[in-house]
């Protein structure tokens, strides 16, 4: 197998998406609402109850929603990414799968290029929200925005592997309430995206070492960090490796004999 | 080429999909899989066309195993699948550029081999629709354009003509038949439909697992002592084909 090879299925893979996308723009479009309704209006309600004191990567007192901001980045590659490896494995993606895995490239290969595809997607729309959060002052560093980039794609790697590993294996997860409840909302909620870590620890010891469990806390902390060009060495590491393993697992765990791409779901029985 | 399978069996869990299944496919020939649903010929395409991975047997594309060098096999093999596997609101031409690079073509090669099997399907003046615009039989032609692209030598397809109307599921199968005379293109049509498969055709039939045939109609007949293919199939698995 040549290398070019590789190269040549990896552009056709990312234009495959970028077209999607520019097919599908106003439901793109229509994802941005979520976050931003958590940052015009939740955050503006939480302002007055939540004082945030200085915390590294900040320099001075902030605004919570300039501390809302990286975990809402992270919050729209998290839905994305479950709504993403669900259509892969149960509905809009099945055709385009068929013919993925008609390729007689490696399947890690493929999977993997075709996660990376949707997250850079994603990590699109992320700046178009960062864009949109400048006009409410949360101004990071205009370096910031390039420094970010890795964190978003790593951690765009990291959840769609999470989310094609779940839609493979939990049967009972195959409708997106289900991921919302079990997988969305637990993440979200149990990590620092909204709250600063030491926060939780002075409600709730258990649920601080809950949140420090989490993979999404530490990708959110990489991104936070990143965008105001620091360096988190700890978050980085454990994104870095949480993506490698659990790429790992979902691409050779992968069968599709779990999904609807054989056109029944046979794997149940 | 040649494609050979041999002692292939296959189970979901512990049920049983396919029995020690063994055949060549002849290079050139057209072969229809013949077997009513449920006899296993989706699984049976799952494992030629290694979704499913093989768990006994092998599958050999002139002599090379999908098992032990499945990329050199899978270059050789193009496939239809029953369901659609065509993106709807990309254009015909992008859905194809899409497989070409799935295959490491490049952009100038993918775009010459569009043209040539566009043309070839009669599909040149579609090219830049979206896929949505096309009736189920050009539909149909744009897939097996698609798998034609990366010029495989064994074109596999799981029952084509399914939702088509009588006329297209006609124009299709001729259509193929033409390939294989045309191109020497090893061919292998599923179908549970029996006026699809002619007499001189190769004829798998398979049922609940088991090959139970593997001859040509007029053999196959004779075999069964019946004087049509539908008599015949209904002598060796005691049900009535449609």
């Amino acid at each position: 197998m040549r290398l070019r090879d590789y190269w040549y299925c990896f552009l056709a893979i990312q234009a495959r998406e970028w077209l999607r996308f520019w097919q599908q723009r106003t439901r793109f479009a229509s994802a941005l609402v979520r976050p931003l309704l958590w940052l015009l209006v939740f955050a503006a309600g939480f302002r007055a109850v939540l004082g945030v004191s200085i915390i590294p990567p900040y320099q001075t007192y902030i605004t919570y929603e300039t501390y809302i901001a990286p975990g809402l980045c992270a919050m729209i590659i998290l839905f994305n990414s479950m709504q993403g490896a669900l259509s892969m494995v149960y509905d809009r993606e099945l055709g385009s799968m068929r013919v993925l895995l008609m390729s007689p490239l490696p399947r890690p290969f493929l999977l993997v290029t075709k996660l990376l595809a949707m997250g850079v997607v994603s990590v699109g729309q992320v700046y178009v929200f960062l864009l949109i959060a400048r006009l409410i002052d949360v101004e990071p560093p205009a370096l910031g925005y390039l420094a970010v980039l890795p964190a978003l794609a790593l951690t765009a790697l990291m959840l769609g592997a999470l989310g094609l590993l779940i839609a493979t294996w939990i049967k009972q997860l195959e409708n997106f309430a289900g991921v919302m409840n079990f997988v969305i909302f637990p993440m979200f909620f149990l990590s620092s995206a909204l709250y600063p870590l030491w926060k939780m620890q002075e409600a709730s010891p258990w649920l601080y070492w809950v949140c420090q469990f989490n993979p999404f806390t530490h990708a959110v902390e990489t991104i936070r960090f990143a965008l105001y060009l620091q360096w988190n060495t700890e978050a980085f590491a454990i994104t870095a490796i949480i993506t490698v393993v659990l790429s790992a697992l979902a691409t050779a765990g992968f069968r599709p004999q779990r999904t609807r791409i054989l056109g029944v779901r046979t794997g149940g029985r | 080429m040649t494609l050979e399978a041999s002692s292939v069996s296959f189970r979901y869990g512990r049920e049983p999909v396919l029995s020690d299944v063994s055949f060549t496919l002849t290079e050139g020939r057209f072969h229809a899989l013949l077997g009513p649903n449920g006899a296993g010929k989706s699984t049976l395409f799952g494992l030629l066309t290694r979704l499913l991975a093989l768990q006994q047997g092998d599958i050999r594309l002139g002599g090379v195993s999908l098992k032990k060098q499945p990329a050199a096999a899978m270059r050789q093999i193009g496939v239809v699948f029953q369901q659609n596997a065509l993106d709807l609101d990309l254009t015909v031409q992008q859905n194809l550029m899409y497989h070409a690079g799935l295959h490491g073509l490049s952009r100038k090669t993918a775009r010459n081999r569009c043209a040539q099997e566009l043309e070839r399907f009669k599909l040149s003046a579609r090219a830049k629709d979206p896929v949505r615009q096309l009736n189920g039989g050009h539909r149909r032609r744009v897939e097996i354009a698609r798998a034609l692209l990366h010029q495989p030598a064994v074109l596999l397809l799981d029952e084509p003509s399914v939702g088509l109307d009588v006329p297209s599921r006609e124009t299709l199968n001729a259509h193929v038949r033409q390939l294989c005379h045309d191109d020497g293109l090893t061919v292998l049509w599923a179908t549970h439909l029996i006026e699809e498969v002619q007499p001189d055709d190769q004829i798998l039939v398979l049922h609940r697992g088991h090959l139970l045939a593997d001859s040509n109609g007029h053999e196959l007949c004779q075999n069964t002592g019946t004087s049509s293919l539908a008599d015949a199939f209904r002598a060796l698995t005691g049900e009535d084909v449609s």
